[in-house]
């Protein structure tokens, strides 16, 4: 092969290998594994930033409460939310099948939370109150909902933005929960 | 039954372009006239076929046929009527059979207005836009049917998101999709010419007029989006360096390349292999662009609701296409070889010049908007990269462009001097360098330069003309004979030059401009560059399928009466979006550009904008298209090439 047959090859060879790395992303894409519209969390296999809010009823809950042993899910939410009420039916499936949620109502009178609870289900094992919403800021919170698996030892190892749907929780939460079991 | 009337037209489109995508090419390789001349009749079945295909779905549009997926979810009983029709290319299902509909044009004006083509020449062209097309109809029929219908149907329709209704974005989509799909017929000429296995003169010829329309149609849709992103998203600037932006420029810049080298093919002889490739890669991007976006992996603020699934059919399509092209390119462009001997200092190599520079800024651009993708990919990193690095960039080497634009045209064929060339050019010197001192007086060094830029390279533009015309030299009457009898090409190029001049000197201005937010109470005034901003006053007011805020604001000079801007805030409930609506008084040398953001305590916060020559940014866009209109008007065009000197018959190897 003379040079100039090689020049001309290169823009095949170009082709190919973003066609292939175009491939691998819509594949990926199509199995959670890789989001370009993914936002970069800063807390990402970090412990819990520490935090020590009140619950519902009034008891402390603090960022040592998330290290249960096992994996736990977080949850932002706010009754002032409306996708959060397209999400509530979701976490109240993942209740149901055993992956125990805290809630964190972010900005949010604790009455109209509770209002909210009240409405369309609790999902939640215990629920931090952050009314002047500092705890978000240390998480970095994108908005409301957003969702956070906290692993045994109270390690940040995933973060999910906008609301959670039923398909992200029987592929990717779900496998999660299994990793980090 | 007028949707599923839609649905076997596209069916019965996609028969077609099978068709037009085996029986001229076979017909071409056997030599059999008969095959090769069934080839414009195809075409136009197919574009036949297409055009009842989009009439059914603007009818259902029109009808607020619920019943239709597509329209349920993107129209409504409320909508305005240009915005049903406009809307039916407002999605991912519309729009692709738009553009399906637009590549059948192409092969329809082959079919018509390529008669004087050689017939093997032509039926490949034909055959080549025919597969193409089978590809996108079978990908628009299975994968992306806007015909679906929905049972039951709902009682109203979801509308369509309220940045869309606009009538600058309604008409962008046909403009740019011309533009992005005009380029086919370049790369259908470059591939048939790699199966003819010749590229001449004569290819040169036919080949410029297709690429030298789309790229009129491809400068006006991104000066329309520019300029719809300017007055509807109000943010107050005119490119953003988002992919779906980038995207469209990326394709523009080749295909300016594509049209100064296809002149140095058609005049010389020379560049043959560099212009096929050309062709084939500007409109591979058009395709990737387009279709990339579709597919969610480029994330930008304008998107369709995409799906990675049918990002698959799509990649495959594109590797198909693209990869099937290069791969001809690699077999067969070895055999290509140029005729035309030229030294560096030449028209032809100041073409060169263009063509490396342009597709440098080609390369930069698509490695700022990719990287941030593959970056992920591979290293797991999530990084963005935005308007300081294509600023960084793209500027170092727009500027030899432009220094070189306004020479290159003074310059003769095979080898020429450079000072002749200046020395015609010395009065443009001049003036730029006059326009850059007067800035540099009062502002920053970059601007200056753009202005100097814009002035220089207008100024050259004219001083060819001026040149040709021997102006001030002979007596006047002579002049306006040499006018006369200038080809239009070569006003085609002053013009077109020209305006990019002029859109330079816009975004100069657009540097320079100057704004403030600011949080005030009815009847205060707020200072700004020179004016004075009274708000008067916030109101309602209804609109057909909105509610609006709209304040008014008095702008005063030295105590006199400017103007009476009246931003408004509209608020379109079934979608629960709201839309800025910018208010912008222009004199053609300066925007002063309001917009009115929340409403806080009886206060409202207004962003307030003095933009010294934005609107020539879109204006010379607009003198470029026409430049490139008035170089289509060529009688060289009209008439006509000659034929080939013999059409001696090498059987094509396939």
């Amino acid at each position: 092969m003379t040079r100039r047959r090689l020049l001309l090859l290169a823009p095949l060879g170009a082709t190919v290998l973003a066609g292939g790395a175009f491939f691998a992303m819509l594949v990926r894409m199509t199995q959670g594994k890789f989001d370009p519209r993914g936002v970069p969390s800063m807390i990402i296999d970090k412990p819990v930033p520490p935090f020590d809010l009140p619950d519902e009823s009034g008891a402390k809950l603090t960022n040592a409460d998330l290290a249960t042993g096992r994996p736990v899910l977080v949850n932002f939410f706010a009754s002032w939310c409306e996708p959060c009420v397209e999400e509530a039916p979701v976490l109240m499936q993942m209740k149901q099948r055993g992956v125990p949620i805290y809630g964190i109502a972010y900005k949010d009178k604790p009455n109209a939370t509770l209002g909210f609870l009240r409405g369309h289900g609790n999902p939640y094992a215990r629920i931090a109150m952050d009314e002047p919403g500092r705890v978000a800021i240390d998480w970095g919170l994108y908005g409301v909902p957003e969702s956070y698996l906290i692993d045994g030892q109270g390690i940040v190892r995933w973060r999910y933005v906008g609301p959670l749907t039923a398909d992200v929780a029987t592929t990717q939460v779900a496998g999660l929960m299994r990793k980090f079991a | 039954m007028i949707p599923e009337l839609g649905h076997f037209a596209l069916a019965l489109a996609v028969a077609f372009a099978f068709a037009q995508g085996i029986v001229p090419l076979w017909g071409a390789y056997r030599r059999d006239a008969r095959l090769m001349n069934a080839a414009p009749a195809i075409a136009i079945g197919q574009l036949m076929a297409l055009v009842v295909s989009y009439a059914c779905l603007v009818w259902s549009a029109l009808v607020d046929d619920f019943s239709v997926l597509n329209i349920a979810e993107n129209s409504h009983s409320l909508k305005p009527l240009l915005y049903k029709i406009t809307g039916t290319w407002g999605d991912h299902e519309g729009s692709t059979l738009l553009w399906c509909l637009i590549l059948a044009g192409c092969g329809g004006a082959i079919a018509l207005f390529g008669r004087k083509l050689p017939g093997s020449l032509r039926a490949r062209v034909i055959g080549v836009l025919g597969a193409t097309a089978c590809g996108f109809e079978l990908f628009a029929l299975t994968a992306s049917d806007p015909f679906t219908r929905v049972w039951p149907p709902p009682l109203d329709g979801r509308d369509m998101n309220p940045l869309l209704q606009d009538p600058g974005l309604a008409f962008h989509p046909p403009i740019l999709y011309v533009g992005y799909v005009g380029f086919a017929v370049p790369f259908a000429f470059a591939v048939a010419a790699l199966l003819e296995g010749r590229v001449d003169a004569a290819w040169g010829r036919w080949v410029r007029p297709w690429a030298l329309g789309a790229w009129c149609f491809l400068t006006g849709g991104i000066a329309l989006g520019s300029w719809w992103a300017y007055y509807e998203l109000g943010w107050g600037g005119y490119w953003f360096w988002d992919p779906v932006e980038n995207a469209s420029l990326l394709p523009w810049l080749t295909g300016t390349a594509l049209l100064h080298s296809a002149i140095v093919v058609e005049k010389r002889e020379a560049l043959k292999t560099w212009t096929v490739l050309l062709a084939i890669g500007t409109f591979s991007l058009s395709l990737s662009g387009t279709f990339l976006v579709r597919s969610g992996i480029l994330n930008s603020v304008h998107s369709f609701a995409n799906d990675p699934a049918r990002g698959v059919f799509i990649l495959v399509l594109l590797g198909l296409v693209i990869g099937g092209s290069l791969l001809l390119f690699a077999f067969r462009a070895p055999a290509m070889t140029g005729s035309g001997l030229f030294a560096p200092i030449s028209r032809e190599g100041a073409l060169v010049l263009n063509n490396i520079l342009l597709c440098s800024i080609t390369a930069v651009v698509l490695t700022g908007t990719t990287y941030p993708l593959f970056a992920d990919l591979l290293l797991n990193t999530k990084l963005s990269v935005g308007a300081p690095f294509f600023n960084a960039t793209v500027f170092p080497l727009a500027i030899p462009v432009f220094a070189a634009m306004a020479l290159g045209p003074m310059l003769s064929w095979k080898r020429a001097a450079l000072w002749p060339a200046f020395r015609r050019l010395w009065w443009a010197l001049l003036v730029a360098l006059a326009a850059e001192m007067f800035v540099v007086l009062k502002m920053h060094a970059l601007p200056a330069m753009a202005f100097g830029c814009a002035a220089w390279i207008i100024c050259g533009a004219l001083a060819d003309v001026v040149d040709r015309a021997r102006l001030f030299r002979v007596p006047l009457h002579d002049s306006f004979g040499r006018l006369r009898g200038m080809p239009r090409a070569a006003f085609g190029t002053t013009i077109g030059h020209a305006g990019l001049g002029v859109t330079i000197a816009g975004i100069a201005g657009m540097s320079l401009a100057v704004q403030s937010i600011v949080l005030v109470k009815p009847g205060e005034t707020v200072h700004l560059a020179g004016y004075d901003w009274t708000l008067e006053g916030v109101r309602d007011a209804a609109g057909s399928n909105y509610s609006a805020r709209v304040a008014t604001i008095d702008v005063r000079r030295n105590g006199k009466l400017v103007t009476v801007l009246e931003p408004s805030l509209r608020t379109f409930p079934v979608q629960q979006m709201t839309t800025t609506e910018a208010a912008i008084e222009t004199n053609g040398l300066r925007d002063l550009y309001a917009v009115i953001g929340g409403e806080r305590e009886g206060s409202a916060v207004l962003r307030l904008h003095d933009n010294p020559l934005a609107p020539w940014i879109w204006f010379g866009a607009l003198i470029m298209a026409t430049g490139g209109m008035i170089s289509l008007a060529d009688r060289r065009l009209r008439i006509g090439a000659p034929a080939r000197r013999a059409v001696p018959a090498i059987a094509a190897r396939a």
